[in-house]
């Protein structure tokens, strides 16, 4: 009876078994060798050790591409999170006819992010544009949003504001998971409503804010379509993103030798980035399980 | 009773207050749609305006179906409904598969396996992505859809067996016990008893896999080339490429891609919640 369980259980995993042996592991280590390689697909691969590296290291673009990623993640991720938030407690009042809000906040976050880039690049329009129309409407100067090296960043960001929707909702859950016995309980003592945010509120949604920040830093350090449709990386290489250089790299110019190296960089990044935010975490997430032990 | 009555009036000034502040927000956040919209029924020259009108006219029906016409979007909503269709059955079964072993069977490397299940889904999926391209390169594959579907009936991505999971943890093992005495074999409880039971959780990530198919822009970027192969997402940035200066049709072809998600999102909604709360991402 165990047995043939043991066996089953085996058998209903093996399609994910094959998969992450097929698609995750071999693919990591196979582009872990390509990247001591030299190879343009044309011609065979050379071993060339560390080569890629040294390189990728002394490469200004390099450089570059990090710092815009890096810009884009560390103003731009927190940003979004604050926004969002402040949505999901608006969401979560108690009023009638709150379910309309709900569903307005959460619908833009569901445009596909190709639509999304055309769209925006026509509100950032520095003649016709919503964004500049609207500044002159309340007395303004209009901006050169995506043609102005200092503003193309920003701009981004600003879009990103637009989809606040997917991450208001799961923080929504975790606020309405909140058992209300603890706010009673809280009412009784006389805490205001500022304290009950302080103490109840925030320190029980931590585990969503702290799954949203890892889920949210991932997907930015890998931003990539909104640079490739809007800007191309411009204007003055100012939205070369990571992974914008990377493509490049491998699918315009093939040096896939490279392009590994810069793959298991990033990994390597993101990687330190999430122990980094799993070990800090225990300074400010606060499971409720914290409280038995 | 003064200082009840009082109460009351600022109850209704704060209520006031919210809906207020909700609203503007409501209201900036419909401003890009309400734009694309209105961009999408204007005549070409009523694009260049500044202050812009926002009620076209007249009103342009027909840039739809000139953007229609001038890109076969038409063949790209069937090469994306093909690609969602095969991908969608894979992740489907074979997540479900997995999830069913990891929530109800006991086998060695369990908690362990499930974990490097969990593990996977932090990864940055670009450090694979050169290998698996070559992989599918080497086996002949670009150019089809088959880089886009198989991997999906490996396991159907790690967060689908991780949604899967929680859910049939939710059912009574009770259920599994009483099949079990007349005699059902493990894959019969997981297809006639469980699966049956798992309507919400199935739909869930249907539409879930449904959008991510449909919004993918990466994958059919690097795998499609051959525009009678594109899917929708690449059909729009290769209009854009044919048209960037008539504003009114790329909006009416941005439209025709975000319409069906909308209509999706009013029909499935109750689906989108519960995927949502099911996830159970507040970590508890």
């Amino acid at each position: 009876m165990l047995w043939t369980e043991a066996r089953d259980g085996y058998l209903f995993i093996l399609p994910w078994i094959l998969g992450f042996i097929i698609f995750t592991a071999g693919p990591m280590l196979a582009s872990l060798y390509i990247s001591f390689t030299r190879w343009e697909m044309v011609t065979p691969s050379v071993w060339v050790g560390p080569a890629q590296y040294v390189k990728l290291f002394n490469d200004d673009r390099f450089w570059l591409s990090l710092y815009n990623t890096s810009y884009y993640v560390f103003i731009g991720v927190p940003l979004h999170l604050f926004m969002a938030l402040l949505a999901a407690l608006a969401v979560n009042l108690n009023l009638r006819g709150i379910r309309f809000f709900r569903t307005a906040y959460y619908v833009p976050s569901l445009t596909p992010v190709v639509a999304n880039s055309i769209l925006w690049v026509w509100i950032f329009h520095p003649n016709w544009g919503l964004a500049n129309a609207f500044l002159q409407w309340i007395g303004l100067e209009g901006f050169y949003w995506l043609q102005d090296p200092r503003l193309a960043k920003p701009a981004l960001i600003v879009m990103s504001f637009w989809s606040i929707g997917g991450q208001m909702v799961i923080l929504l859950a975790g606020l309405k998971g909140i058992p209300v016995e603890l706010y009673e309980a809280a009412s009784i003592d006389g805490a205001n409503w500022w304290g009950r945010f302080w103490r109840i509120t925030l320190p029980l949604l931590t585990p969503a804010l702290f799954f949203n920040l890892i889920i949210a830093i991932i997907g930015a350090f890998q931003v990539f379509t909104q640079a490739y449709i809007m800007t191309e990386g411009g204007p003055n290489y100012s939205t070369l993103f990571y992974l914008l250089y990377l493509f490049r790299a491998a699918f315009e110019n093939f040096r896939m030798g490279y392009a590994s190296a810069m793959a298991w960089v990033l990994f390597i990044i993101v990687l330190l980035f999430t122990i980094l935010q799993f070990a800090l975490s225990d300074r400010w997430v606060f499971y409720e399980g914290d409280l038995r032990r | 009773m003064q200082t009840l009555r009082s109460r009351a009036a600022i109850e209704v000034l704060l209520a006031g207050f919210w809906y207020l502040t909700l609203s503007v927000f409501a209201l900036i956040l419909a401003l890009p749609l309400v734009w694309l919209l209105s961009t999408s029924l204007k005549t070409g020259s009523q694009t260049f305006l500044m202050p812009p009108k926002w009620i076209p006219e007249p009103i342009v029906w027909s840039n739809y179906s000139e953007a229609f016409q001038a890109v076969a979007f038409h063949e790209y909503f069937w090469n994306t409904a093909r690609i969602v269709i095969f991908a969608t059955t894979g992740t489907l079964l074979t997540a479900s598969l997995a999830a069913y072993a990891f929530a109800r069977l006991r086998f060695p490397l369990r908690e362990p396996l499930f974990l490097l299940v969990l593990s996977t889904i932090m990864l940055p999926s670009i450090v694979t992505l050169i290998p698996t391209f070559i992989v599918f390169r080497t086996l002949g594959w670009i150019d089809t859809f088959l880089p886009l579907i198989v991997p999906l009936w490996f396991g159907g991505g790690a967060f689908n067996i991780f949604l899967f999971r929680q859910f049939f943890m939710t059912i009574p093992l009770e259920l599994d016990e009483a099949a079990r005495i007349d005699g059902a074999s493990n894959l019969r409880i997981y297809w006639g008893v469980i699966l049956p039971l798992s309507k919400p959780v199935l739909a869930t990530i249907a539409v879930f896999a449904f959008i991510h198919n449909w919004n993918d822009f990466f994958e059919p970027l690097i795998y499609l080339q051959s525009p009678e192969n594109w899917t929708m997402a690449i059909g729009l940035r290769g209009f854009r490429g044919l048209y960037s200066t008539e504003w009114n049709l790329m909006m009416a072809a941005s439209t025709a891609m975000i319409a069906p998600l909308l209509v999706l999102f009013f029909f499935a909604q109750r689906y989108f919640v519960s995927g949502i709360q099911m996830s159970g991402l507040t970590g508890r």
